[in-house]
């Protein structure tokens, strides 16, 4: 297992050369960072490559690293360790987990969209239609744009929903409760009453806390 | 001849044969069906933004609730994500029970699949029969955990506790008398064990029940043979994976090809199809049915003899022994660091997948240092099966859109979280 993962990132190597943003082997993973301007070629290789042939896109996610590494603090905001970010001091990614069932191979690659206020990155929905489901679900919780998608709207949350609920600004409340009012005889929505708590505060201990 | 017009249908989010909360907008032109449009997201709890605001061990619970018929098997996966990332150790015996409690939770969910789809296909017998079997299963997930459906009982090192020596029973009451209890508790003098293992003796048989119900069953086979096919590379492509992967002729199988726990040393066999239409598939879940009964035999067979510890002795991922706990200052804290601030998992990412009922159950973890979880997603192997729902009814009539829903196992905790 271990040492099909060395040839396997060997080849990675190989094959992508300069576009290799980075690529890590831990905890027999292999995680591969590529930039969102080179996707669309590395995807593509790696799905019709013989050496690689990932036909199967397991999974596809959003992830907002705008607070990686950081403790929440008295006031309740939470206090960045600029250190501890990403290498890339971008915040949002998307991170694809491919399957090779002919090679039994697994791969993890990353690509950070270029833009905070405006993240986008291109589709892969051309190339594994399980990405269509996927994306979309990113594009919902994340508000990721993913270009040359066919049919990007919301998935998960309500029909006429605000904002994006998975980004790290966003409460776990919410911004908006809804009840019935007996008056108007419908449902209506109102500002949030609950105030958001915490009851276990987030702390990040000395590394190795855990093992000694 | 009065013009035929394309009509859009709402199908759900109330019909039973939804199975749940989807809602469905049909095209249809007369009863063929042009293009279907699930709109999912009507249990969506956030269950991914919950889990990073509670700790590890705090989480645990949620899983249960995502796919609710299969309930261990979700633990399973996050708490490997767990061990991986922070590499716990977990004891062999507990990796024993985790296999059999997998199986044990594949039974479940394929019966309650049997029953259900059955049902929608008008084999109403088959729910009663397949729950008269489930019974005595959420009996076994109730001796050991205290709960029938909601266990919590994989933990991050291991189980919660280990197998009961005996096993509830029932007693006397207005609905049954006591030579009816006396019956009923034939089967429940010996531990968990014995219990599941008469279980697995009656098993094989009961089996041969339902198939004699459906397997040659005319109305049956008119309703699933051709009906949803799908080809080996198109499931591959669509994401498909476990039993929708396996009825299109793909032997993949994570229990294989990727063992985790002990899943190495048992001696199973993996079921193909051929076809891959729905027929296919009723007969792997039916040929998986028995082969989880093997599993189960074997895990009992071996955690007869072999006594041991269920959970890692590492007192920073699990708790210390009571007794211990009053003797022993060391301990106390522990236990006190633990359920207060929670344990610490070094940062890093993981991904971990189980061979889940449904598919591929799978797990990714991003962790920063923190005694709480940065991001995690859960794969659930029903998303990419309804995504593909278009596809598979597109050209079929409305009433095969039921039979093509069945065949998907379609669980909404898992496909909205």
């Amino acid at each position: 297992m271990a040492d099909d993962l060395n040839k396997l990132g060997d080849r990675l190597r190989e094959v992508f050369a300069d576009k290799v943003i980075s690529l890590e082997n831990r905890l027999d993973e292999l995680t591969l960072v590529v930039a969102s301007a080179d996707m669309q070629a590395v995807f593509l290789r790696l799905r019709d490559d013989t050496g690689f042939h990932f036909e199967q896109l397991v999974d596809l996610c959003g992830v907002d690293y705008s607070t990686y590494g950081s403790e929440l603090t008295e006031a309740g905001a939470y206090q960045v360790d600029e250190a501890a970010m990403n290498p890339f001091k971008l915040r949002f990614a998307a991170v694809y987990h491919l399957l090779s069932v002919e090679h039994n191979t697994r791969l993890r690659v990353r690509v950070f969209a270029e833009d905070d206020a405006a993240p986008t990155l291109s589709s892969v929905a051309e190339l594994w239609p399980s990405a269509n489901w996927f994306e979309r679900e990113a594009f919902d919780l994340f508000g990721i744009v993913f270009l040359g998608h066919p049919d990007l709207r919301r998935i998960l949350t309500d029909y006429g929903f605000v904002g994006n609920p998975f980004r790290k600004d966003f409460p776990v409340s919410g911004h908006v409760e809804m009840h019935y009012d007996a008056e108007q005889k419908r449902v209506v929505y109102a500002p949030v009453t609950v105030e958001p708590r915490e009851v276990t505060p987030r702390a990040i201990r000395e590394e190795n806390y855990s093992r000694h | 001849m009065p013009e035929i017009k394309n009509y859009t249908m709402n199908f759900g989010p109330q019909h039973p044969a939804a199975h749940g909360v989807l809602r469905l907008v049909l095209e249809l032109d007369g009863e063929v069906v042009e293009r279907a449009d699930p709109h999912i997201g009507l249990l969506h709890r956030a269950t991914e933004k919950l889990a990073e605001h509670k700790t590890f061990l705090q989480s645990v619970p949620y899983m249960d609730r995502l796919d609710y018929v299969s309930m261990m098997c979700n633990e399973h996966a996050y708490v490997m994500a767990i061990e991986k990332l922070a590499g716990i150790e977990v004891p062999l015996r507990a990796q024993y029970i985790r296999v059999m409690f997998d199986e044990v939770t594949r039974i479940l969910n394929h019966l309650l699949w049997l029953g259900a789809s059955g049902i929608d296909l008008g084999a109403m017998t088959m729910f009663f029969y397949t729950f008269r079997e489930r019974e005595d299963l959420f009996d076994v997930y109730e001796a050991v955990t205290g709960a029938r459906m909601h266990a919590a009982y994989y933990r991050p090192g291991g189980v919660y506790r280990d197998l009961p020596d005996s096993m509830p029973l029932y007693t006397a009451s207005k609905i049954h008398n006591a030579s009816a209890v006396k019956r009923m508790n034939e089967n429940r003098h010996g531990s968990l064990l014995d219990f599941l293992e008469d279980f697995t003796n009656r098993f094989p048989a009961c089996v041969d029940e339902y198939e004699t119900l459906l397997t040659d069953n005319r109305i049956w086979k008119q309703r699933t043979v051709g009906i949803g096919v799908v080809s080996p590379e198109r499931a591959l492509a669509l994401g498909f994976t476990g039993p929708m992967l396996r009825g299109s002729g793909v032997a993949w199988d994570l229990r294989k090809k990727q063992p985790y726990e002990v899943y190495d040393r048992m001696d199973f066999d993996i079921p193909v199809g051929v076809e891959g239409d729905c027929y296919d598939r009723y007969l792997v879940r039916i040929e998986e049915l028995r082969q989880s009964n093997r599993i189960i035999k074997q895990c009992i067979d071996w955690l007869r003899k072999n006594p041991g510890s269920v959970i890692t002795e590492n007192h920073k991922f699990a708790p210390p022994k009571r007794e211990a706990m009053k003797q022993n200052m060391e301990e106390l804290i522990h236990h006190f660091k633990l359920f207060s601030e929670g344990f610490h998992v070094p940062a890093g990412e993981a991904y971990a997948a189980v061979e889940h009922p449904k598919g591929e159950f799978g797990i990714y973890l991003v962790a920063d240092g923190a005694n709480k979880p940065y991001r995690m997603k859960i794969r659930a192997p029903g998303f990419p099966h309804l995504a593909s729902l278009n596809e598979m009814t597109r050209g079929h009539m409305l009433a095969d859109v039921v039979a093509i829903i069945g065949t998907q196992d379609i669980v909404f905790g898992e496909i909205d979280r």
